[in-house]
């Protein structure tokens, strides 16, 4: 079996298995029609069907059992009830698994396979209905016909076949001739046709059959082989298998031939059988016709009606995304130039140059909405994510989603399927409290686990909301003291202990359950969504549960940024933390402490973090004359003024990765390139105002190596 | 790993000489991508003394590393004269900032020799072998090593 | 040469039945639901038919059933690509107007057999 055919399957399956769960989603809700069993059966017997061929048993037989009692659903015989609901979508999970593990090709068994195996064959076993449907094995020998033969290699035998072909026989498409060939494989056949009962000419029906033959074959054949010849003809003619000769061993048997009739002449051969039959038949069914003539001169043509959707490579998306990203660089470069060149700005080559702009970004739209995706199979996974902690902790949780036909980028779909994970898990195991303690604070029951994703203003927003506890802030913030994250006598906001969480090392083997699990805490999640050039944030209400929300960049590889300079270097900072720019006046700062600034602005006072300094690029003094501050709103809520040395700039940028090559830098979320094909760094202002802040303390910056294995820091 | 691994039906290995502190290194041919001159590249925060930057390579931003400092033979002030070596491995491409590329030399497997192991630091760690050329030794760079083994062997 | 029609909506099914047909000689035109097949089946004139039970839009019986009500090419051989193999389900395939089935996982030469064996061409080559 080919690979490609594989990739195939597996693509196919991961298609099904979206559909299967689909399907499920809509069932749950206790609204489905038909068609949803239907297209829930099809899944999985589309599975089935598919991996027979590659000799995938488990996944056969466990598709197998699992279409069993779907099919009892659909032909009404089964009610779908709580009990079953849950068995079946936990059989769609174990499906699942069992899809990865034939494609991993690790042989691994899902734990709950067996007692699921166990659950089905009791749903599938209709207690009234006859049970032997699901007896039925994949057996491909006739039933009816198949008397037990034991193939003795005996000598030659002869055998009399009687075959009155039925009218139907010709209307599914046979052909005695084609059968009669199959006979003379097994042995020497001499073919008899009987005319009798053809009418006059006049009196003919085209369609009926008249004709009736009789075989004599001999040869060492065993009685099943015959049958197995007329097998798809069964019911569909009168036939007799006679045993004449049991076949000693050398005798000739001619004699039997005469017997049978002496006037035969020439029905020995296929030849004159084929024309005869059935006297004046539709044309269709003659082979080598005139009809042939109709056939297109390429019979091999594509599908003649192409599927809606087109399968790409996902790189060649990728690769076109890249060098429209080029483009558009390549427009800034040649405008950049032609204005150097002194042009008038309202010449008629700026005018082509903006059309230029234009074109360039509509193709780039273009391709992103290729590349966009609802979020729902990820919201969908979610599900099973929250059937599993939920049973692994014994809560009763329920999953909302809203907002799943938000489109987003793919690579962002399948960059958040890890982080979502164990924000999911998270809800369920540390925010969800158990049955008892909700039941005391007269909370309803099952716990709800929302799950929603909508478009904010040129960004994504996706939030995982519990309605839990809420965080346990007096334990985190001991949490965090007894691992040396924060001093003793530190003073923080609820907002700052909150965002405790998002700290490396936080999360230690006593409070990341096996569950919430991988031994990956929050802080990795942090890394993976700002490496996306996304933000998250965090809301908690004590006895009301806690929100978690992601901010993303619709698309991964646009950014809109304030082009900003600092010492020789220049820089983006992303618009969306911005509040304003501000150029301060001597009298506006304030120092406090041995080095600290502070701006006031309309009455508050705002720290002051150089981002020079803080990104070791040269010492930077702030120069009330000269410095220029930008104002921004960190996750956690408060403002800080980034002084820089000049805004050049606001415009869309191009982000390119610089993990690809080098490493995470920290403080820098990003690359992009500029008009000029210099490289400009993009800032993460909340890495550098938690650089600057130095709660926590800074990784060791000695820790600057190239990453071996960059999947590491993604998590 | 270390072998040198025969490229063509001669068993032979084609390598591009260079010079980085003062002394010979050669790569092999097909871990190179391509050679230009150095132009200025953009200063990475807190990046350890041998990487100088990143460089936009068409499209794609790469670190610049200055292979004398990488190696612990002092570093390069780098000028026009000099000339970045590109070159992909494990996956990544990264410009290694070298002083001059002198040729291409044509490498079998008897000519190789053994590094003598003297000291355990990167100068030698990351060379998997020499090579005489007309009377003077060339080192065999292992770019593996010199750009992803410290991490491996940390792990 | 034997000009076959297949009709599953499982996109490995239709690959490999076009790959296990095509290497044997047959030339092969694929559909992915029944709808799809009968648009497919009265474009050209096609030695054989296979097509799967379980589809979306019209299933296999609905095939094979607009095939033989139909007014071209009626008496076509079709051939039913099914995972069950109950005695009910041939009964209900020869009703409808079956030529003969086989059943999921089959086998190549099996398939190959049975094809040659419908439409009168020469079986193992």
């Amino acid at each position: 079996m080919n690979d490609s055919l594989k990739a195939t399957f597996f693509a196919e399956c991961e298609d099904l298995l979206e559909a299967l769960s689909s399907g499920l989603a809509v069932v749950s809700e206790g609204a489905h029609d038909a068609e949803t069993v239907n297209a829930i059966f099809r899944a999985v017997h589309s599975i089935k069907g598919a991996a027979g061929a590659f000799a995938l048993t488990d996944l056969v037989n466990f598709a197998h059992r699992f279409e069993t009692v779907l099919d009892r659903i659909r032909s009404g015989t089964l009610e779908i009830d709580a009990e079953v609901l849950r068995i079946i979508t936990r059989s769609s999970d174990v499906l699942a698994d069992l899809v990865e593990a034939a494609q991993s090709e690790s042989g691994a068994i899902p734990e709950a396979m067996d007692g699921l195996v166990q659950s089905l064959t009791d749903l599938g076993e209709a207690p009234a209905a006859g049970g032997a449907a699901a007896a039925d094995a994949f057996a491909f020998e006739p039933v009816a016909f198949a008397p037990i033969c034991l193939d003795l290699p005996a000598a030659e035998r002869v055998f009399h076949v009687a075959f009155t072909p039925h009218r139907a026989l010709y209307e599914n498409g046979h052909e005695p001739a084609r059968l009669f060939a199959a006979l003379a494989e097994l042995g020497a056949v001499e073919v008899r046709c009987d005319t009798s009962r053809l009418p006059e000419l006049d009196r003919l029906d085209p369609a009926e059959s008249y004709l009736s033959w009789t075989i004599v074959l001999r040869g060492d054949i065993a009685e099943g082989r015959i049958l197995q010849v007329f097998s798809f003809v069964e019911g569909l003619c009168d036939l007799t298998v006679d045993l004449v000769d049991e076949g000693v061993p050398h005798e000739p048997p001619a004699l039997l031939v005469h017997e049978s009739d002496g006037t035969d002449k020439g029905g020995a051969h296929m030849a004159p059988v084929d024309t005869p039959a059935p006297a004046a038949g539709p044309v269709g069914a003659a082979p080598g016709g005139a009809p042939k003539a109709a056939r297109p001169a390429t019979p091999g043509q594509p599908a003649a009606a192409p599927a809606a959707t087109l399968r790409v490579d996902p790189e060649r998306v990728d690769k076109l995304i890249n060098t429209v990203g080029e483009l558009i660089i390549n427009h800034a470069v040649i405008t950049q130039k032609v204005i150097a060149s002194g042009i008038p700005q309202n010449s008629d080559l700026m005018a082509d140059l903006d059309d230029y702009r234009h074109l360039a970004r509509e193709i780039q739209e273009g391709v992103m909405a290729i590349r966009a995706q609802p979020v729902k199979p990820l919201f969908q996974r979610m599900a099973r994510i929250v059937r599993e902690a939920a049973e692994a902790t014994g809560k009763d949780v329920v999953l909302v989603t809203e907002g799943e036909a938000t489109e987003v980028d793919k690579t962002l779909v399948e960059r958040l399927a890890d982080p979502l994970t164990h924000m999911v898990r998270n809800a369920v195991d540390h925010g969800i409290e158990p049955a008892e303690r909700r039941a005391a604070a007269g909370k309803p029951l099952p716990a709800t686990v929302r799950l929603s994703a909508a478009h904010r203003s040129g960004h994504v927003q996706i939030e995982v909301a519990d309605d839990g506890g809420g965080l346990n802030r007096e334990r985190v913030l001991q949490t965090a003291i007894a691992k040396g994250l924060v001093s003793p006598d530190a003073k923080l906001s609820e907002a700052e202990i909150d965002n405790l969480l998002f700290l490396p090392g936080f999360s230690t083997a006593s409070t990341v359950t096996n569950l919430s699990g991988r031994g990956v805490g929050m802080d990795v999640v942090k890394t993976t969504i700002t490496s996306l050039g996304g933000r998250l944030t965090i809301a908690s209400e004590p006895g009301r549960g806690s929100v978690f929300t992601i901010s993303l960049p619709l698309t991964l590889a646009v950014l809109d940024g304030m082009v900003v300079s600092v010492g020789s270097e220049t820089m983006v900072l992303p618009l969306a933390s911005i509040v304003e720019t501000v150029r301060p006046r001597p009298g506006d700062f304030m120092p406090i402490g041995p080095t600290g600034t502070l701006l006031s602005i309309r009455g508050a006072f705002v720290p002051v973090v150089c981002l020079g300094d803080v990104l070791g690029l040269g010492r930077h003094e702030i120069d009330a004359s000269r410095s220029i501050l930008v104002l921004i709103r960190t996750e956690t809520g408060s403002q800080v003024a980034l002084a820089v040395d000049g805004i050049s700039d606001q415009r869309q940028v191009v982000i390119k990765s610089l993990e690809g090559n080098y490493r995470a830098i920290q403080g820098i979320s990003a690359a992009t390139i500029l008009g000029d094909g210099k490289i400009a760094l993009i800032v993460d202002p909340d890495a550098v105002v938690a650089m600057a802040s130095q709660t926590p303390p800074l990784s060791p910056l000695a820790d600057m190596e190239f990453h071996n294995d960059r999947r590491a820091a993604a998590g | 790993m270390t072998d040198v691994q025969p490229q063509d039906d001669a068993g032979a290995t084609e390598f591009v000489s260079l010079v980085a502190g003062k002394q010979s290194f050669c790569i092999k041919i097909t871990e190179i991508r391509e050679i230009r001159r150095w132009t200025p590249v953009t200063s990475l925060p807190h990046a350890e003394h041998a990487v100088l930057g990143v460089m936009n390579l068409r499209g794609t931003v790469i670190p610049i590393m200055d292979l004398a400092a990488k190696l612990g033979l002092g570093s390069i002030e780098p000028s026009t004269r000099h000339v970045i070596v590109v070159v992909a491995v494990q996956g990544r491409t990264i410009g290694l900032l070298v002083e001059s590329v002198s040729e291409i030399l044509t490498v079998t497997n008897d000519m190789v020799r053994e590094t003598p192991a003297v000291r355990r630091e990167d100068a030698t760690r990351c060379i998997r072998g020499l090579v005489e050329v007309e009377g003077d030794l060339s080192r065999i760079l292992d770019l593996g090593a010199l750009l992803g083994g410290e991490r491996e062997e940390a792990a | 040469m034997t000009t076959v029609l297949a009709i599953d909506d499982s996109l490995t099914i239709r690959q490999l039945v076009s790959q296990t047909l095509e290497a044997a000689g047959f030339s092969v035109t694929t559909a992915s639901d029944g709808r799809e097949g009968l648009v497919a089946f009265d474009k050209a004139r096609f030695d054989a038919v296979i097509t799967d039970v379980n589809m979306p839009n019209l299933d296999g019986f609905g095939v094979i059933e607009a095939i033989r009500n139909g007014t071209t090419n009626r008496r076509v051989p079709i051939l039913v690509l099914t995972t069950e193999s109950g005695a009910e389900l041939k009964d209900r395939a020869r009703r409808a107007g079956a030529t003969g089935w086989i059943v999921k996982p089959f086998d190549d030469t099996a398939l190959i057999d049975v094809l040659h064996r419908l439409t009168g061409g020469q079986a193992r080559q």
